[in-house]
């Protein structure tokens, strides 16, 4: 069937800032659908609140809108534009439930829109419960008994039904947030109360347990033809009862028969052809009895996913790029195969490896939540990995992960302690398990434990062994024989030389003495059936094969490698890996960025990376792609292979830059800033030295190897004082401290000092505001990208603040000197690259923070605010041009405001505070783009969900140190018409400045408080402010009620002063929309 | 690891891994499949007679073997199996045994441990040929000399040995998953409305369920059988079924055929199709390494409907050389083959994908309904 010629434009919506439960898998599957549709024609309109994204690049869409995702900014959109259509499947659960809100309020109606993709009808029937529930037993599946509730009473009656443990489930909501298992009566009210408060229609799917038993997904596509394949299935290692982002999974499924499978398929081409899904992908989870092989229906997606992204890379299909071409009318049999080019899209991928995908969790930033897994997801990110073998691609995942694992590490634990590790799945229930079997458990018996399949069992049970018979060759010497087999099942060097008690770099050695090395082998999709002409690679271990005839045996030959490298010139870039807090999809961002301009300068691009939600991994986005582990030893491996002309590692974020300094001892080039360079700045005694050099001012500083001596510190600098050890980076233990007693707290606490692990104590400069520059630099010329003025004052870690470009409140004269700094510090540093800045300014003193000779994660945001594509013109200087030969040579000077703000997951963790501090917690990031500075922040605001009122009553409750900056807001409140109501010390402080407010209890000070205010939703808008821990604890039920009780915060004075710049230019003139593209139309 | 094993091919390329299964030595056309699951379904294939079958996928062995996924009577009839990793712990609530153990107690070799994407790279470049498996010679060059003097299976005829000695009733429907609480598999039953004759090449089980499933009463022939005894039967169609090998060497199936054509509907899968096409007076081509698997797409020519169908063949149906007698039906969207005809005249029809899956996908069952309304339309 041709495409439809009845529509010509087409608006995608993004999904918004990373949250946990959607990352930038969505990056990947709103650029892919954009490609592929102007490809076909159309033009695109697309609308995304997240600045990080390539989908968000200007070159990306025809008309892009980087705009709050509320149903208001849509319908401006919508109204302007005059789309025929909106794609709603593309953006997560965040733009379905936007498509279904514009449907049902008529706005698509109104304006004559279409949904493609995914109808109303069939969304809704695959999102309500109820309805999906009922479509399953018309087909005659199974589903878990289940009962829809809307009140906590309903609930009380349908558990009757249905008994404990009980799984609860509340529509509409993101990564499964507020759902969670009940094994008793108590629980189940508590969770059946929060569930319907948390579900934005107040209704919680109450579910028969099927706990422990195995979980598989399948991606199924559908033409309007009603052709349907499927793509890929998966097989969870955590059986049910951990969501399936949080668990270890594989594909293809291991150990289903083909009779199971099949039933399987049958199943989901009967659901997908029920719920009328016409066109596109959809995931669909099931639940196996392994006792019986009641195989039962859990969920369906109508939309691509997660898992979608992730069985993408897993087979070489693009569900994305496809499902975008058959909403708009094609069919799979009309769209080609890019990796075999002969075949077409109809067809069900044949993998010739396994794939294993491992979580990845941040529970060390929020050490009050509860680190167990539960049918709520609370990953932050993922790794996905290749090998031929289930053992080896197992082991890999692990070193992808980047958490110091090379393998299968011991635990110190008793056995107790492992047996409760093993009952209750965990982050490191893997390693417990392995460990499990070292102290001699036997598979069955932690198969009781786990409910984990004892395939998966057993073959790490394997893994052990092979440890084993390892650790016991090592004394007398590993042979090859052995050494192969190790490599074969996936070990990698670090994990070898751990067990031989030797150096990684002998083992090395060992290996290549005796001819074993990797070989790379494609993901084709088709197990080789067809020649593949995507080098999209993997690396794995074989043996070689040889040829016997008249002239006798030929030596055995090099085992088959499919790499095949070119001769032409090439540059390997190094990508930033799992997402975690501090390191997301800005750094994906940016080595995408670097790619598309290395390959516009004729380099040969390769990627490296193991992350699969990411651009950067899509085969599409570099020539070559392997995907791998970020180690040393694979990244050799490959470069090895390739012989590159350099490697980038300084746009991945931590994750390659680690691997500078290792990568130029093995005599590999670093392109851009030196290593050298980027240890001056990172090493306190040399960068001291720098500073000094440059006579610029760094706040004074020292350090502790113990207690006494960080107490002396501390005094010698005056408080307040930041604390926190050397050896940790992204602000973790990082604490502010305001007298001696609480430095000695935190030293017992927090830390264990030591002339090894030293603590820094630096001056904290209250009050200060601090700003953010990034630049680029050729080695003579530097130009600063932009300067950012953050919103929250000094001390709040830079990831988690929001900021302005330009400044809202800095003189010229600073910001000149600002300017000035950064390019005096990136000349005296030699940077050829990117550079960000950290500064804090204080009565006009500016001092310096810290100096990153590397892409940021503030270069995306700034790239969109002004326009000026940093990364690109970074990657091309460091591949030799000059900023003069790119035409760069000045700052490019915006007339409107930029905002960005960061979004907190919060919500997951339950009983984790909401205040900000000097470690970074921050999951994403938005952007608000306006003509003035509170314009721009409300839209962040809103972006965040963080909707600010224009009327109603105000509650403040803040600390002393704050109470004069309060006047201020107060006043400007009152002249804004809104009402306030404070604690008492605030509202005596107030009344005392002729500003008299209303008066309520603290939560200790009985009741009404000011909890029951918020949650009567008497409240618009909470402003509160700590110090001390007393007093946080004290306080943390206000920040959490107002959390949960959707109602908009602050918890700096800063951020309410902004809040009520951006009331009152809200009250001024309402919100309008302005596409990207024409903020940056240049003359 | 187990015993070390070679693999040699009849162009000399070798391939040294470890054996499992049973120890000894075999010799058979290499060919790759490309399914992820079905193993114990195509190992009791009778159409892999005379072939060592390479899986792509390289986990084999996961969820063991159990008594209802086999596909014809006597065990194992592909000749050798070949595998990156062969498991010997199953896992699967069905399972009665290790496939290891399984290939041992049938006295079948095994290799494991070898690059199979690299042996499939080979087949793709080079075609299907003969292979040597051996636990016992680890010489190369006298495997190689062994398996370069083995005729080929080109030149036999591969059906006899396969076939049924005598005719027999069949009136097992498709497997059945039971409905909760207590699902598990049970015999499928139906009752017969019409009487079909099933030459048997080597026909799988799951084509004789799939009958009774569409309301046949089925009887099931030796492939030797005259078509004036099976029509003396009076049955309401004939089908002619999978097997092994080169059809131009069954030529008393051709003969058969030619007799049946005209007299009762019939219709023909994968051998049966292609003797259909030699019956005709058409030409069959071998393909270079065959399509083995289930992942291949098939259009239905007067649907547009795609199908993904179950795969197993080495030879074609030249449809051109039947010079418009039939018109082609089914098309591999892969690579353009032929996949399935109509007699322009006659109540006959064939196609060369497995419509009866087992392994492989459900997508062209539909195809025994049409049986069955081809001969309802016929008796009208």
């Amino acid at each position: 069937m041709p495409k439809r010629e009845d529509i010509r434009k087409i608006l995608i919506i993004g999904s918004g800032p990373i949250v946990i439960g959607q990352a930038c898998e969505f990056d990947y599957s709103g650029t892919q659908s954009c490609k592929a549709l102007r490809d076909e024609g159309y033009t695109v309109v697309l609308v995304n609140s997240n600045p990080a994204t390539i989908m968000t690049d200007p070159e990306t869409a025809d008309v892009t809108y980087i705009e709050p995702l509320t149903v208001e900014v849509l319908e401006l959109i919508i109204e302007k534009e005059r789309p025929q259509a909106i794609l709603p499947t593309m953006g997560g659960q965040t733009a379905l439930n936007l498509a279904v809100d514009l449907s049902e309020k008529g706005i698509l109606e109104k304006y004559g829109v279409e949904l493609i993709g995914a109808k109303l009808h069939a969304i809704k029937k695959a999102e309500d419960r109820e309805l999906f529930k009922e479509a399953m037993v018309r087909i005659g599946l199974d589903v878990p008994k289940s009962a829809v509730v809307t009140s906590v009473r309903q609930g009380i009656e349908a558990v009757k039904e249905i008994g404990f443990p009980t799984i609860l489930r509340p529509a509409f909501t993101l990564g499964g947030t507020g759902g969670g298992i009940a094994y008793n009566q108590e629980e189940y009210v508590e969770l059946l109360d929060k569930g319907l408060k948390l579900s934005p229609v107040n209704q919680v799917l109450i579910e028969e347990s099927v706990l422990g038993w195995k979980e598989y997904e399948l991606e199924v596509m559908r033409d309007r033809k009603d052709n349907v394949v499927i793509v890929c299935s998966i097989e969870n290692f955590d059986p049910m009862g951990v969501h399936t982002g949080d668990s270890i999974t594989v594909a293809p499924a291991q150990t289903l028969t083909d009779r199971e499978y099949q039933r399987m398929r049958d199943a989901s081409i009967a659901i997908i052809r029920e719920i009328g899904v016409d066109t596109g992908g959809s995931n669909i989870q099931f639940a196996l009895n392994p006792a019986d092989g009641r195989m039962t229906v859990i969920e369906m997606n109508p939309r691509v996913s997660r898992s979608s992204a992730l069985a993408s890379k897993a087979t070489g299909f693009p569900i994305a790029k496809i499902a975008a071409k058959l909403a708009v009318g094609l069919t799979l049999d009309e769209i080609r195969n890019d990796i075999t080019r002969e075949t077409p899209a109809s067809f069900e991928p044949a993998l010739d490896y396994v794939v294993t995908k491992f979580p990845r969790f941040a529970f060390e930033k929020f050490p009050e939540a509860d680190p167990v897994l539960t049918t709520q997801m609370k990953s932050v990110g993922e790794v996905m990995s290749i090998g031929r073998t289930f053992k080896e691609s197992l082991q890999k995942s692990l070193r992808s992960l980047e958490s110091g694992s090379y393998g299968l590490e011991p635990v110190e634990a008793p056995l107790d302690k492992i047996k409760m590790k093993l009952k209750i799945p965990g982050v490191e229930r893997l390693w417990y398990i392995a460990q499990a079997m070292r102290a001699g458990m036997s598979v069955e018996e932690i198969g009781d434990y786990t409910k984990i399949d004892p395939w998966f069992l057993n073959h790490l049970k394997e893994i052990v062994g092979m440890e084993e018979r390892i650790e016991v060759a090592g004394r007398a010497g590993v042979t090859p024989h052995l050494l192969r087999e190790a490599k074969n099942a996936g070990f990698s060097d670090r994990r070898l030389s751990r067990l031989l008690g030797r150096d990684e770099s002998e083992i090395r050695r060992l290996r290549k003495e005796q001819g074993i090395g990797p070989v790379y082998k494609m993901v084709d999709t088709c197990a080789a059936e067809f020649a593949a002409y995507t080098p999209y690679l993997y690396s794995t271990y074989e043996r070689p094969f040889y040829t016997v005839g008249r002239g006798g045996v030929t030596p055995p030959l090099q085992p088959e490698s499919e790499a095949a490298p070119t001769g032409r010139k090439k540059i390997v870039i190094l990508g930033s890996g799992p997402n975690r807090i501090g390191q997301g999809i800005e750094f994906d961002y940016c080595c995408v960025h670097a790619v598309f301009a290395l390959r516009e300068l004729g380099f040969e691009t390769i990627m490296v990376n193991c992350n699969p939600e990411t651009v950067s991994t899509d085969y599409d986005t570099s020539d070559r792609l392997y995907f791998e582990p970020l180690t040393i030893e694979d990244v050799v491996n490959i470069i090895e292979t390739e012989r590159p002309v350099g490697v980038i590692v300084q746009f991945g974020g931590q994750t390659p830059l680690k691997l500078a300094v290792p990568l130029e001892r093995e005599g590999i080039r670093i392109l851009g800033t030196s290593p050298d360079s980027i240890d001056r700045a990172e090493d306190r005694r040399r960068f001291k030295q720098l500073l000094h050099k440059l006579d610029l001012k760094q706040p004074e500083s020292d350090t502790a190897m113990s207690v006494q001596e960080a107490v002396d510190a501390a005094r010698t600098i005056g408080y307040p004082v930041m604390v926190r050890p050397s050896y940790v980076l992204g602000g973790r233990a990082m604490e502010i401290v305001y007298d001696e007693d609480s430095i000695r707290g935190y030293m017992e606490r927090a830390v264990k000092a030591s002339p090894e692990h030293p603590i820094l104590v630096d001056k904290y400069l209250n009050d200060a505001r601090e700003v953010d520059v990034d630049a680029v630099s050729d080695g003579d010329d530097v130009v600063v990208g932009g300067v950012m003025e953050h919103i929250e004052e000094a001390g709040i870690h830079s990831g988690d603040s929001a900021c302005s470009l330009p400044p809202y409140s800095l003189s010229e004269e600073i910001t000149e000197e600002i300017k000035r700094q950064t390019r005096a510090l990136a000349k005296e540093l030699g940077v050829i690259g990117l550079m960000n800045v950290q500064f804090a300014v204080k009565k006009d003193e500016i001092y310096i923070l810290e100096v990153n000779p590397r892409a940021s994660r503030t270069i995306p945001f700034v790239s969109k605010a002004t326009g000026v594509p940093l990364a690109k013109i970074a990657a091309k200087v460091m591949a030799g041009k000059t900023l003069k030969e790119l035409g760069f040579t000045s700052e490019r000077v915006i007339s409107h405001v930029a905002v960005k703000e960061a979004v907190f997951p919060f919500d997951k963790f339950p009983g984790v505070d909401t205040i900000l501090g000097p470690e970074m917690k921050s999951t994403g990031e938005v952007m608000g783009i306006d003509e003035d500075f509170g314009r721009a922040f409300a839209k962040a605001q809103a972006s965040v969900n963080n909707r600010l009122p224009l009327s109603g009553k105000i509650v403040i409750s803040i600390r002393d140190e704050d109470k004069p900056g309060i006047c201020d807001v107060v006043k400007r409140l009152y002249a804004a018409g809104f009402s306030v109501i404070a604690t008492k010390g605030t509202a005596a402080f107030l009344d005392g400045k002729g500003l008299p407010v209303e008066m309520i209890n603290k939560v200790a000070e009985g009741r009404p408080h000011i909890v029951d205010l918020i949650k009567n939703k008497e409240i618009v808008f909470v402003i509160n402010t700590v110090s001390g821990a007393q007093a946080q604890k004290d306080s943390f039920s206000i920040r959490r009620s107002a959390l949960q009780y959707g109602v908009p915060y602050t918890t700096t004075v800063a951020g309410a002063r902004a809040v009520v710049s951006a009331i009152e230019a809200l009250r001024k003139k309402k919100v309008t929309i302005k596409p990207i593209q024409e903020y940056h139309r240049k003359g | 690891m187990g015993i070390k094993a070679l693999l040699v091919l009849a162009d000399g390329t070798v391939f040294e891994g470890y054996g499992f299964g049973a120890e000894g030595e075999t010799t058979g056309e290499v060919v790759f499949n490309t399914s992820m699951t079905g193993y114990q379904e195509i190992l009791t294939d009778p159409s892999y007679k005379g072939q060592i079958v390479m899986m792509t996928y390289t986990q084999m062995g996961n969820y063991g073997i159990n008594e209802e996924d086999i596909e014809s009577a006597g065990g194992i009839k592909a000749e050798g199996f070949i595998v990156r990793e062969a498991c010997p712990f199953p896992s699967n609530w069905r399972s009665s045994g290790s496939l290891v153990e399984y290939m041992e107690r049938q006295g079948i070799v095994g290799i494991q441990d070898i690059d199979t994407r690299a042996l499939t790279r080979h087949l793709r470049t080079h075609g299907a040929q003969m292979g040597i498996i051996s636990t016992a010679d680890q010489d190369p060059l006298s495997l190689l000399a062994r398996v370069r003097a083995h005729p080929g299976i080109s030149s036999s005829d591969l059906v006899k040995e396969v076939t049924v000695a005598q005719p027999y009733a069949w009136n097992e429907g498709c497997w059945k998953w039971c409905s909760p609480p207590h699902p598990s598999l049970a015999r499928g039953e139906a009752e017969p409305v019409l009487k079909v004759a099933v030459y048997d090449f080597g026909i799988k089980f799951n084509i004789l369920r799939n009958l009774v499933e569409a309301g046949f009463g089925v009887t099931v022939f030796p492939a030797q059988t005259p078509a004036e005894a099976v029509l003396e039967t009076n049955p309401d169609g004939v089908l002619l079924s999978n097997g092994p090998g080169d059809p131009e060497t069954v030529t008393y199936a051709i003969e058969a055929a030619r007799k049946l054509m005209g007299k009762k509907p019939v219709f023909g899968i994968c051998l049966g199709h292609q003797i259909l096409g030699l019956a005709l007076g058409g030409r069959t081509y071998k393909l270079k390494f065959g399509h083995h698997g289930g992942n291949h797409p098939v259009k239905d020519l007067a649907t547009g409907r795609v199908e993904i169908t179950s795969q197993n063949h080495n030879y074609c149906v030249d449809v051109n050389s039947l010079g418009g007698k039939v018109a082609l039906t089914h098309v591999n969207l892969y690579d353009g083959t032929e996949e399935g005809m109509r007699h322009v005249d006659l109540p006959v029809f064939s196609v060369q994908h497995h419509p009866e899956a087992g392994p492989g996908p459900n997508d062209s069952t539909h195809l025994f309904r049409r049986f069955r309304e081809l001969i309802e339309g016929v008796a009208v």
